[in-house]
């Protein structure tokens, strides 16, 4: 008896080891996005970022809850609400703020902007421009995985908006009749631009756009990393193990407007304030760290100080970063043989 | 160091706004995302959150201010743990513009000389005397093209609908999925901008598609994934993202399909940084060239012809034999006129030039076989020699592969021109499904002959 009590003992402790460790580490990753992308509007602010720029702020829990459910290797794709992605897929603030801001030192080498930044060693296909078209390059990279057979799955990031477009279904209907290894996740935000879902969707339960091509889909709390997490596992095990496409319909929400210049007059400001006091998801995980004892005020403090410091060197790094040599014009438009 | 709130810039053309109402006041804490102050853009009125935390030592704007300039300090926040009087006032100048708006980089209009013409530079392999050749058609050139990179390349697969257990609906794809099987030859549903999207996607992550699409008349629900996805990312990624895939199909006119399945999509392809337009003629150039296509790190778009698929040319038997894309073809020397032409007009120019000869006038046949990149510079050569040059193409003359051709010739031999460039094209009209008004509105050899004529003041 005592025997066993031990034993269990131990087992919550290790339990809650990782627990502590894993929150830690969504809390981290959630604030990095939070503050790199309030130092983008600052610096659009500034002029220093100029063109489109959509902010992530508000939907933290979903990428952060799906990118912690992959493997090494395995692969990603978004539309044009891209930074908390690439961050997630680890690549550089520096790099990526530089993109934002036209510099050498970009992904793109200034040549792409906040629409287009990829990186082949972190697995990052894009940051695409046109609504909809990464969920028909994300079924290839799925497509290619199967016919490799490399055990990788793909995951494509779309919205709302993306899900009334005719190719997502084409795409759909492909990677279930071929059970392609792919998670589809909408980042259902609420609104497609200024469009409410309501005002644009027949059935404006996305989770459930898969049911006619036989694609299991479910819908979750994407204020909610550890929901997300959880779906995404199971998502993930779905198909990699051959089953074909899951579909996470994630329910979120973004605190800005569709990009800088957006007032977002179509939704009442009560709405907005009802998400950030109420829902969002790193006051969220703050409240578990500090209430499961994993972490005190001061603890949350250093992590922000640490963030804070990655984000400044990254927009340091964005303003000093040399504009693209002239050559660059020249360079990148075809493979030269 | 207390930390100063500038007037933001809330829309990619606003200078300056007028701060409407002040959401806090002095002495208030803010957190980052805390709506602090609204302000007037010259498009709407916007919300300004707070970007960094403290508390709010010095407003420096006053409520109703009216042009305010963008960057100018509008308020001073007092760090954790600093006392907000200590906090100093700065005044509220305008910060420095960013650099990228101060010094514009005087633009570059050509591409530099040494990247330019790599196409001069190319050189056709050579067919070795004793070489046998084997009559074969356009069609089954194409098919021994791809059957035979796919057994060189594991990553090379055919993708499209009815390719795969239908033969190809030109059986162009014939026999490939026996030999190859279904892994390699995918039959796909109906569904052009998925499938094209699909096979950008795969190129991306390591394999090389050969899309068909059925004509290149339906590749149009697919032109966003070739142009924007499968052509310009290799540019928006800094050089990272090659896409090596290749599409192809039939294209221009067939035989009474009416406007829909009847258009030349050479020079809307053509116009696009970043893909290469390849359109052979003969079954030789069909398959050293989609070979080439296949091998090519790039997205090429590779324009067949429904109307020569059965026409068969000499292919000489060598084992692996590829031509360079971007290389045009001599196919008959001439000194009075030169006639170009791509895909199945080079047919009817060769014809036009029987003709002219019996007539006296020797005309100058070239091929272009690429349309992107263009030989410029064989043709160029060419009307040094005849001093005339009449550009043929099937498709519409607006914009089009002949108007490139003869802006060329204009540019780089206008000293020599003897007459100005003639164009023979598709009359400006969806193409008709009646035989009469088809056969009127396309073009033929006595365009041809006569463009050739007039130019050569013969008419």
């Amino acid at each position: 008896m005592r025997n066993m009590a031990a034993k269990r003992a131990s087992k919550t402790k290790s339990a809650s080891t990782a627990d502590k460790a894993q929150l830690l580490q969504y809390y981290s990753e959630m604030l990095m996005m939070r503050r790199f992308e309030e130092k983008a509007g600052q610096l659009y602010g500034m002029g220093l970022i100029a063109g489109f720029c959509h902010l992530y702020i508000g939907q933290e829990a979903v990428v952060v809850g799906v990118q912690n459910a992959l493997e090494e290797g395995d692969q990603v794709i978004t539309g044009y609400r891209d930074h908390a992605h690439m961050l997630a897929c680890g690549m550089e603030a520096r790099g990526v703020m530089a993109e934002l801001t036209g510099r050498e030192g970009g992904y793109s080498r200034g040549k792409g902007g906040s629409m287009h930044m990829f990186s082949r060693e972190k697995n990052f296909y894009g940051g695409h421009g046109i609504v909809g078209a990464q969920v028909s390059i994300g079924t290839g990279l799925a497509f290619a995985d199967r016919y490799k057979d490399n055990k990788k799955i793909a995951v494509a990031y779309f919205g709302d908006g993306a899900a009334n477009q005719g190719q997502v279904y084409e795409s759909f209907n492909m990677a279930k009749l071929w059970d392609l290894p792919i998670i589809y996740v909408i980042e259902n935000n609420q609104y497609a631009m200024g469009t409410a879902v309501k005002r644009a969707s027949s059935e404006t339960e996305l989770h459930k756009r898969g049911i006619s091509f036989g694609i299991p889909g479910e819908a979750v709390d994407g204020m909610d990393v550890e929901a997300v997490r959880k779906a995404a596992d199971k998502a993930a095990k779905h198909t990699r193990s051959g089953k074909g496409p899951y579909i996470l319909e994630m329910k979120t929400y973004r605190y800005r407007g569709h990009s800088m210049s957006d007032p977002a007059k179509y939704r009442p400001r009560e709405e907005v304030d009802e998400m950030r006091s109420h829902h969002d998801p790193i006051d969220h995980i703050k409240a578990l760290l500090l209430d499961r004892g994993y972490a005190t005020e001061d603890d949350l403090k250093a992590i922000d100080k640490k963030t804070k410091a990655v984000v400044n060197d990254s927009a340091e790094f964005a303003k000093t970063s040399p504009e693209p040599d002239p050559s660059e014009l020249w360079t990148d438009v075809l493979v030269e043989v | 160091m207390s930390i100063e709130i500038l007037m933001p810039a809330l829309s990619p053309t606003m200078e300056e706004g007028t701060l409407a109402k002040w959401l806090i006041k002095e002495g208030d804490s803010v957190d980052s995302g805390d709506v602090i102050a609204e302000i007037e853009t010259d498009k709407a009125t916007m919300e300004v959150e707070a970007v960094e935390e403290g508390v709010v030592a010095k407003l420096l704007v006053e409520e109703g201010a009216e042009n305010v300039q963008v960057n100018a300090v509008i308020a001073l926040l007092a760090e954790d743990g600093e006392d907000v009087a200590d906090v100093d006032v700065a005044p509220a100048s305008a910060a420095p513009a960013p650099a990228a708006a101060a010094d514009p980089t005087p633009a570059i209009d050509e591409r530099p000389a040494m990247m330019a013409a790599n196409v001069a530079v190319l050189a056709e392999p050579d067919v070795p005397e004793g070489t046998t050749f084997t009559a074969t058609t356009v069609r089954d050139a194409l098919r021994d093209a791809m059957a035979e990179e796919m057994r060189r390349d594991e990553t090379v697969f055919v993708i499209g609908e009815e390719v795969a257990e239908y033969q190809g609906a030109y059986k162009v794809t014939r026999e490939l999925l026996q030999e190859f099987g279904a892994k390699r030859v995918v039959d796909t549903p109906i569904t052009e901008h998925g499938f094209a999207g699909l096979a950008v996607g795969a190129a991306f992550n390591g394999l090389r598609p050969v899309v068909e699409f059925m004509t290149f008349n339906f590749a149009m629900q697919a032109i966003d994934h070739i142009i924007n996805s499968a052509a310009k990312t290799l540019y928006m990624s800094g050089g990272q993202m090659g896409c090596p895939i290749v599409f192809r199909g039939p294209n221009g006119a067939a035989s009474r399909v009416g406007a829909q399945h009847s258009h030349d999509y050479a020079s809307w392809y053509a116009n696009v940084p970043g893909l290469k337009v390849v359109a052979p003629y003969d079954a030789a150039d069909a398959k050293a060239l989609l070979k080439a296509a296949i091998r090519d790190p790039n997205p090429v778009v590779f324009l067949e012809h429904e109307l020569i698929y059965g026409e068969s040319f000499d292919v000489p038997n060598l084992d692996d034999h590829v031509l360079p894309i971007g290389k045009a073809k001599i196919r008959r020397e001439g000194t009075d006129v030169t006639i170009s032409a791509h895909s199945r007009m080079v047919g009817y120019a060769l014809e036009a030039a029987d003709i002219l000869a019996g007539e006296g006038i020797s005309a100058e046949v070239i091929d272009l076989r690429t349309i992107r990149p263009l030989d410029t510079e064989t043709v160029v050569n060419s009307v040094k020699k005849t001093n005339r040059i009449v550009c043929a193409e099937e498709g519409w003359g607006r914009c089009g592969v002949g108007a490139e051709v003869a802006a060329v010739v204009t540019a780089e031999a206008f000293d020599y021109l003897d007459a100005p460039p003639a164009r023979v094209h598709q009359k400006d009209v969806p193409l008709p499904y009646a035989g009469n008004l088809e056969a009127l509105s396309l073009p033929g050899v006595d365009d041809i002959v006569q463009a050739a004529k007039s130019v050569c003041y013969a008419g």
